[in-house]
């Protein structure tokens, strides 16, 4: 077959197969039933379903590294430690340091009790702050870009010797670093997923092809060209690829709307799912899916009707 | 049409089972192609709708040369090329009337239902247009396989034992319909071994007959 006839295999091929079911005589030269159309449908199915939760995963935890590295990036804790008796005029000092400071908000001394509530997990609720050496935080908002933290960290040192600038960059780092892998993760599942349906439909488009061979051989003898023989392949196998990823798609869907409340339990894991316009990237994937089988189907039978006369 | 000079063919390099062919089918006539089972007559039919392809010899089809032609050129000289196959080749799965329409559908051109009863009228199989090839007769399939061949309204019909599993009136009710294609200016070519049919046939229609054996052709002339 000249490469020229599989330009003929267009988008308007795709299209056809992606909304049409079996047309006239031309798609249906291909035996309608068979294993491998339970395959393929199948394969579709299952692999869109898995889409769907890679689509999730990758979404939600772009969301996730948005979501850390804005939070933790609005402000900075200064930690200012101090020898007994001195505690309150280092953190004035500190106080008038900061609110000097371009870019810098109102700093606010975290009391006792909020104190009390970050240690709780270590000594527990009943600890008494106020008995321990514990240093004073303050919680300095960023305003504007002007914020320049390394400047404030070298003035303290300079000024308040006790006081330590904590721009929570070794909390934020590893969190985004995390997110930012596993959205990767999601990105490589769905690639891996295209891939792996991609070789399915390769293999059942084969099979399709070889156990029809009498079919092909009619058709040829009759006059049938080979792009004519590939359409009714291609358009056959871009449908059933079309068909069962919306199954597949729909299933995943929900699935993922069916995932407990993200208030009620807390945590990374409800934040897997859609939100918003995000509920419309899925439907992407029946497309994809008939593209993918549409390519898979194309090249196979370029290779097949190519190799035999 | 179809012309051979000299050609040779063979399944297995070295042994040539068909050997300086020479042979110039006239438009418009009647040929019969005979010999003993095994002689090569359905090989020399493939090689004339390019099915196979001569070893050596020149064998052009509507003035091509075949070894020239690449795989659309080929498909489009089968379109000009109606052929009855002896094991008559359907698609299983479609109803009769559709795989008579096959050639029209595979050639991108719409079926004209009138067109299409009148031909399975003329085969006589216009009650069995929606039955399933398995279920047909062995009569009947070959009708069919005719009624597919000459959809397209071919310069040329190639018909390959198109009687080897009938009775003596099937065979001449299919030999009428392929009289009466050749009388309508198409160039008919039957390969058969059954010399009963030859001889009933020239009594209806001029025809040559032409004879393989030993791997060579030779015109049978008068005799039969």
């Amino acid at each position: 077959m000249k490469r020229h006839d599989f330009r003929a295999l267009n988008l308007r091929t795709l299209w056809q197969g992606l909304i049409r079911g079996d047309g006239g005589t031309g798609d249906r030269i291909v035996p309608p039933t068979g294993f491998t159309a339970h395959l393929t449908l199948f394969s579709a199915a299952a692999m869109a379903f898995l889409a769907v939760f890679a689509l999730a995963l990758a979404l939600a935890t772009g969301r996730l590294a948005d979501r850390w590295s804005s939070e933790l990036a609005q402000s900075v804790t200064v930690r200012v430690s101090a020898p007994d008796g001195d505690q309150d005029a280092y953190t004035q000092a500190v106080l008038q340091i900061v609110q000097a400071t371009p870019g810098a908000g109102t700093p606010q001394k975290l009391p006792n009790d909020q104190v009390a509530q970050l240690l709780a997990p270590w000594f527990g609720p009943d600890m008494p702050v106020d008995a321990l050496p514990v240093p004073d935080l303050i919680e300095v908002p960023i305003i504007s870009k002007d914020f320049d933290p390394e400047g404030l960290r070298l003035r303290l040192e300079a000024e308040a010797s006790g006081a330590v600038l904590d721009d929570h960059t070794q909390w934020r780092r590893p969190l985004v670093t995390a997110a930012n892998r596993l959205r990767a993760f999601g990105i490589i599942s769905l690639i891996l997923i295209a891939a792996a349906s991609a070789s399915m439909i390769t293999l059942a488009a084969k099979a399709a092809l070889a156990a029809n061979g009498q079919v092909i051989r009619v058709l040829r003898l009759i006059g049938a060209r080979d792009i004519t023989i590939a359409t009714a392949f291609v358009r056959r196998f871009t449908h059933r690829a079309a068909l069962g990823a919306g199954a597949g798609t729909l299933a995943g869907m929900l699935c993922v709307a069916l995932l407990p409340d993200m208030q009620a339990a807390g945590g990374f894991l409800t934040g897997l799912g859609f939100q918003g316009w995000g509920w419309l990237m899925p439907l992407l994937i029946p497309v994809i899916a008939a593209a993918v089988g549409f390519l898979a189907t194309k090249w196979a039978a370029l290779r097949m009707l190519g190799s035999v006369r | 049409m179809i012309e051979m000079q000299d050609v040779s063919f063979g399944y297995h390099v070295g042994s040539e089972l068909l050997m300086g062919m020479t042979l110039s089918l006239q438009p418009g006539m009647f040929h019969f192609l005979t010999g003993p089972s095994g002689s090569g007559k359905t090989t020399l039919l493939r090689l004339c709708y390019a099915d196979l392809l001569p070893s050596s010899g020149q064998l052009k089809v509507f003035d091509q040369d075949v070894t020239e032609l690449g795989r659309d050129e080929i498909a489009m000289l089968r379109r000009r090329v109606g052929v009855v196959h002896q094991d008559t080749q359907f698609l299983d799965h479609l109803p009769v009337a559709e795989n008579v329409a096959l050639p029209l559908s595979v050639a991108g051109q719409g079926v004209d239902i009138d067109a299409m009863r009148d031909l399975l009228g003329w085969v006589q199989l216009a009650a069995q247009a929606r039955s399933y090839p398995p279920s047909l007769s062995g009569g009947e399939r070959q009708r069919a396989a005719l009624a597919r061949a000459v959809i397209l309204s071919p310069d040329v019909v190639l018909a390959d034992e198109p009687t080897g599993n009938l009775d003596w009136e099937m065979s001449m009710r299919l030999m009428q319909l392929l009289i009466e294609l050749n009388k309508s200016g198409k160039t008919v070519l039957v390969a058969t071994h059954d010399l009963n049919l030859i001889r009933a046939t020239k009594a209806q229609v001029s025809a040559r007959v032409l004879r393989i054996a030993g791997g060579t052709l030779h015109l049978a002339g008068a005799d039969l």
